[in-house]
Parts: structure tokens; sequence; C-alpha cells
């Protein structure tokens, strides 16, 4: 399924990043000790599971889902934070996933940033802003010249909308929204192809979630960045999103383009999504209640993992996994959908 | 109509400081109806929190009530000693937190929790108290209350940990719950079920609920009206169709932009969103006039001098001096 999911996929322009079932586990056994008294198994959390998917340069692919659904895992998976128990991450063209060969993939890894949730976590709270910054220059090597740097590091901070002299200050000086600018700053400073943005709004205001918002598309047109976009919240995800993949329980249920997935969803889980997304615009457009929650993925359910929460479910979708198979412009991984029963 | 279950007047929460006394909540007034989900929304800072915290007596000093008045079911509640608040909260009024584990003991069993709640505040014996329990749970949907009344805070999720939380909070029939950010920690999906349970809960019991949070989206969905809090003042307030569809105030105008919508034409080629510049003024340097003048693009000479009075622009109430007809003249 996966060279079928993938030869879909191909067109338009060529994939910067592509992942080819590729797996993490964790091991959350208990203890030696106890496993060996109680006479307990090992026990794997399967935290993402055979997902392959591509990222086209200068597009933002969205990814959504509820807690625990394993996007976040996915993020360090590609940003190379995990290693992946199996399947393999390529980037344009160069797998970087084989940890064998990780003085080859530095240099890969070098065009590729992160900027995370917290922005309250995620800067140094001893630092200056500048130095702050000016790191990922100093770790790559791109200007030894501190004049240079500094010219730099200017530059950067007002092209997310700060001054110059901010630099001096440090990261408590600074509002959430106003930090959020200088971890994406200090993202832009190894002049890096590739963004992984792991929830970047989630912990902002919403009037500040839109000035962040609109920083990041403008950086995306004027630098042709190309985005992998994770998000929990749908609404914020149809509006930065070309492409949007929804996952459940650790594994892709659904990609298609975003306009797709709005118009025409075709996973019962997307469907619930969207429905479970309050309605803003009081339309009082007609949607189904939501009913169960997501289950412990320790002991996932047989079959499809969205099955007991599933109004379409069968016989079918309780013994067997399904693939995720492309019907006209949409992938989605779901029996019934497959079959033509919804 | 009857008495308000709740009803605030010029109220203001202060905190006293070696550089002077920081206003949280300045000069407030509202009322909610039995039955009636009032939402208060604004940004992190507004004083949305602070007013639910002072309405329940928790304020924590040196915080304090400054001014202005509360009235429970008429009776004011306001400059009550700790020991008969005591009495009133869980009793008249219910709490519903954000983070449903740290509300819960994570020593007792949500049973024991339940049942203790309710005999403090009920006559009660522990049978009848245990069937009560049972039944909250019930009915706030967790499936065999039989079962899991005996389990412990951990062994639930965290939606159903919220349900737990929601019962305790109706364990003695309270006339008004205050709900603050109670679906923030949830997924969409139980965060739908939430709203659902609690609007179901205001309309059954005649409970007022006021219902504090940031999104915008949960009021639309459970709100009948709206208060819309800024640098400790209210905005805006109204019934929640015109605050949505049809905004006075130059910043609930700008904060229903910002909000990221779903709908046709998904994409990044949508139009940008609204963007309202700079962020909220420090309690420390809110601005003369209008707490909003220097982010308002509609800002004009009087809102630098004169703090706006709220105005009644059809069915809202606006604090804003565009719709004074005095300034429009001017």
């Amino acid at each position: 399924m996966t060279s079928k999911a993938l030869s879909h996929e191909s067109q338009g322009p060529p994939p910067l990043l592509t992942l080819d079932g590729v797996g993490r586990d964790f091991d959350v056994s208990r203890p030696w000790l106890n496993r060996v008294i109680e006479g307990t198994p090992r026990q794997l959390l399967h935290a993402v599971d055979d997902v392959s998917f591509e990222v086209r340069k200068g597009e933002t692919l969205a990814l959504v889902g509820e807690s625990g659904c394993g996007k976040s895992t996915l993020a360090r998976l590609i940003v190379g934070l995990y290693a992946p128990s199996r399947g393999r991450i390529e980037f344009d063209g160069v797998e970087i996933s084989d940890p064998a060969a990780h003085v080859k993939t530095a240099r890969m890894r070098q065009r590729m940033q992160m900027i995370f949730q917290d922005p309250y976590a995620s800067l140094n709270p001893r630092w200056r802003v500048r130095e702050i910054i000016a790191e990922p220059i100093l770790v790559l090597k791109l200007w030894e010249n501190a004049k240079q740097i500094h010219q730099r590091v200017a530059e950067l901070l007002t092209q997310v909308g700060l001054a110059p002299e901010d630099g001096e200050k440090y990261p408590h000086e600074f509002s959430g929204g106003q930090r959020q600018r200088i971890s994406i700053a200090r993202a832009l400073s190894g002049s890096p192809e590739f963004l992984v943005c792991d929830e970047p709004t989630s912990a902002l205001d919403v009037s500040v979630q839109a000035q962040i918002l609109n920083l990041m598309s403008e950086l995306q047109a004027r630098l042709g960045l190309t985005y992998l976009f994770i998000s929990h919240n749908l609404a914020v995800v149809s509006h930065v999103a070309d492409r949007i993949g929804v996952m459940y329980l650790g594994r892709l249920v659904e990609i298609a383009d975003a306009q797709e997935v709005f118009a025409r969803p075709k996973h019962p889980y997307t469907r619930m999504l969207l429905d479970a997304v309050p309605d803003l615009e009081m339309s009082g457009r007609q949607r189904t209640p939501v009913a169960g929650e997501v289950p412990n993925p320790l002991s996932p359910p047989t079959g499809c993992t969205f099955h007991p929460r599933c109004p379409h479910a069968n016989e079918r979708c309780r013994s067997e996994k399904p693939q995720l198979v492309w019907r006209g412009p949409t992938a989605s991984a779901c029996h019934a959908v497959e079959e033509g029963r919804i | 109509m009857s008495t308000p279950v709740l009803e605030v007047k010029g109220l203001r929460v202060e905190f006293p400081t070696r550089r002077g006394t920081l206003v949280a909540v300045d000069d407030i007034s509202f009322s909610i109806a039995p039955g009636e989900v009032l939402g208060v929304v604004g940004e992190s800072g507004a004083g949305k929190s602070l007013t639910g915290t002072a309405i329940i007596g928790l304020l924590e000093p040196p915080g304090r009530v400054g001014a202005g008045e509360i009235r429970l079911e008429g009776e004011r509640i306001d400059r009550l000693d700790n020991d008969s608040m005591r009495r009133i909260r869980g009793r008249r009024i219910g709490a519903i937190f954000q983070d449903p584990l740290t509300s819960l003991n994570p020593l007792y069993t949500v049973g024991a929790q339940l049942v203790e709640t309710i005999r403090t505040h009920l006559a009660l014996d522990a049978g009848a108290a245990r069937a009560r329990a049972l039944s909250l749970l019930r009915e706030v949907g967790i499936p065999a209350p039989e079962a899991r009344i005996d389990h412990y805070p951990h062994q639930f999720s965290g939606g159903m940990r919220q349900r737990v939380v929601i019962a305790l909070a109706l364990c003695a029939e309270p006339r008004l719950i205050i709900a603050d950010e109670p679906t923030t920690a949830l997924d969409v999906s139980i965060q739908a079920q939430i709203i659902q349970l609690l609007k179901r809960l205001a309309r059954e019991h005649g409970t007022a609920v006021m219902l504090i949070t940031h999104d915008m989206g949960v009021i639309a969905e459970t709100a009948d009206r709206v208060a819309v809090m800024y640098a400790g003042r209210i905005a805006e307030i109204g019934p929640v169709r015109e605050v949505v569809r049809n905004a006075r105030h130059p910043y609930t105008v700008g904060l229903m932009g910002s909000i990221p919508k779903l709908g046709a034409g998904a994409g990044k080629h949508r139009s940008q969103l609204v963007q309202i510049e700079g962020s909220m003024p420090r309690l420390n340097a809110v601005p003369a006039g209008c707490a909003f003048h220097p982010r308002c693009e509609k800002c004009f000479a009087r809102c630098t001098r004169e703090r706006p009075e709220p105005i009644r622009t059809g069915a809202n109430l606006t604090a804003c001096w565009l719709y004074d007809e005095q300034s429009t003249v001017a």
C-alpha cells in the first residue's frame, strides 16, 4: 500500500520529506524485578505506527489529531530527536533515519528546524535574546565574525517584527507572543528550508495567535519555506495548511488537500473531529454529537482502532486493520469508505 | 423577569502593592438570571478569572474587593465572614475549574469525595448520600456508575474526571455554577461533550452558570449572553448572537476577526486573519481614558481622556465612545 500511496502523491512539486512506514515504540514495561515476580511481559506503546506521507517543497502539510495520537512523536522523529523503530525518513532524497550515518545526515538536518509549543519553556531564561538567536549560527558555523553575527541577529529580529535592540533583553521581558517570535527567529537563524512547528500557537491568546499565524505565512512566502504544522485545532489548520493529515492513535487515517478535507471529509474520525469544532458563526450547521473517548493506546482496540466510536463499524472493522488507500483526491484508512458504504 | 441569581454591581478587585494599588477588575456590573449561561470571555490577564474568584470569595490576599457589591439571590455576599461564605460555597455556588486533576483529591475515591461534599451541605445519612452520588454520576454521563464510584481519580480519563468535577459542583443543587475554563484542558471531541452536558444541566435545573473561557467558540455554543472583558473592564456585553455576529466594540470586532474559522475556502490562500496590533496593557500601565485606545484604529481625542461608560447599542451594552451621540456630534 505504501508504494501505491506514495506514487499518487508524487504528482506535483518534488517531495522534500518522505516518510515510509515510519513507526516508533516506547518501552513502558514495569521494572525487570516486577516483571519477573508478577510474570508480566514487556509492554510496548506504539506511539507512531506505519505512517507514510510526503511533504512537498514550499507547501504546508498539517497534521491534526487529539492528545496521544502521536503527532508530536512524529515531529520529533522527523527532526531526529527520536530514532524511528521502523521505516525510513528521507529528506531531499537522502535517508536521515539511519543513526549509523549521522555524520552525513547532520548536513541534512541543518536544513530543518523546529518551533516548539511553549515559548516559556523553550527559551533559556539566563541567556540574552541575541545569544539565543545566535546559537544555531555558532553551532552550524554559518558565520564566524562577531560583527556579521550581530548584523544577522538584528536582521532576524526585524524579520519577526521585533526591534534589533530587543536582542539585549532577557526572555522574561517579553510576552508569550513576542517569545514565540524569538523562537521563530532562532529557528530561522540557521537558514533552514523546512520548519517543523509543533503546536506553535496553542499556548497563545487568539489575537496573538493571529499575529503569529500571519507572520508565519508571510515568512513562508518571503523565504520559500516548507512547513510541517502540527496542531489539534482544525480551525487554525484550515487557515495555514495546503494539505492535511489526520492522525488517530498513532496512525494516519486520512490525508488530502485542505479544501478536500473540509468540504468532503472521508474517514468517520475526520467527520467527527469537524463536528466537534464549536460553531462560531452560529450557522446552525447539522452536526452529529460526538461520542466516546480515545482508547488507551497501551491496549488499542483490534482491527480499526476507531471502531468502538464509529457509527459505521462492522465485523470487518473489528478484526482487520484498514490500510491507507487512495480514492480520488483523498487517501483514507477505512473499510467503510473503501467498500463505498459511506 | 424574576430576581437574578447573581447580581454584580461596580465590582472592583485590587491588589495593594508597595508601588501603589493595582486594579485588576475595574467597575464591572452584570447579572445572571436563573437557567441562564453567561459567558465571560477575554484574553489572559483580562480579569475574567479574578471576577469569578471574587464572587466565590476565594481571592488570595493581598487581593481584595475594593468596591462594588455582589448579590446572590438578592442577598449581599461580598461582606460575609469566612464561615458564612464557606457555607455558601458548595451549597449555593458550585465551582468547576480548569484542571480536573487538581480539583480532585487523589487519595480518596470519587465516591468518598462526593459523599463528603453531599453530607457537608445536605442532611442525608451515608446511604442516601451514596445513592445521591450515584445518581449524580449517572446524570453527568459516567457509564456504569455503580462500578466507577469506588474508583480513584487517576483511574478516570480527563473527560470523565471533568464530569466527576461537575458532579461535585452539583452535589447540593447550587443556584449558581462558576465554571472557569472547564474545557480548556480537554480535547475537542471531549470538549463538545462537556459543553452539551453543562448546557443540559443549566436548562434542566434552572441553575445560573457563569462560564469563564478564552475560547469564543465554546461561548458561542453554550452561552445565552456574553461579556467581553479587556484590561479588567467589560468592553461589551449582550446576547451571544449579537456579539458574535454583530460586534460593536472595536476590540470585540478585532477579537472575532482574529479567530480562525472553519468554513468554505480552506487552505492558505485565504485572506489573512485580522490582527490587533500590540498586546493587552500590564496592570501597572493601563492607559488613561479607554484602556483599548492605544490599539484601537478608531480612536479619537475623547478616547484618550475620558473613560467610556457602557452605552446601549441595540441589545448590547458597549463601553466605547463611538456609540455616544455627543462625541459623534462633536
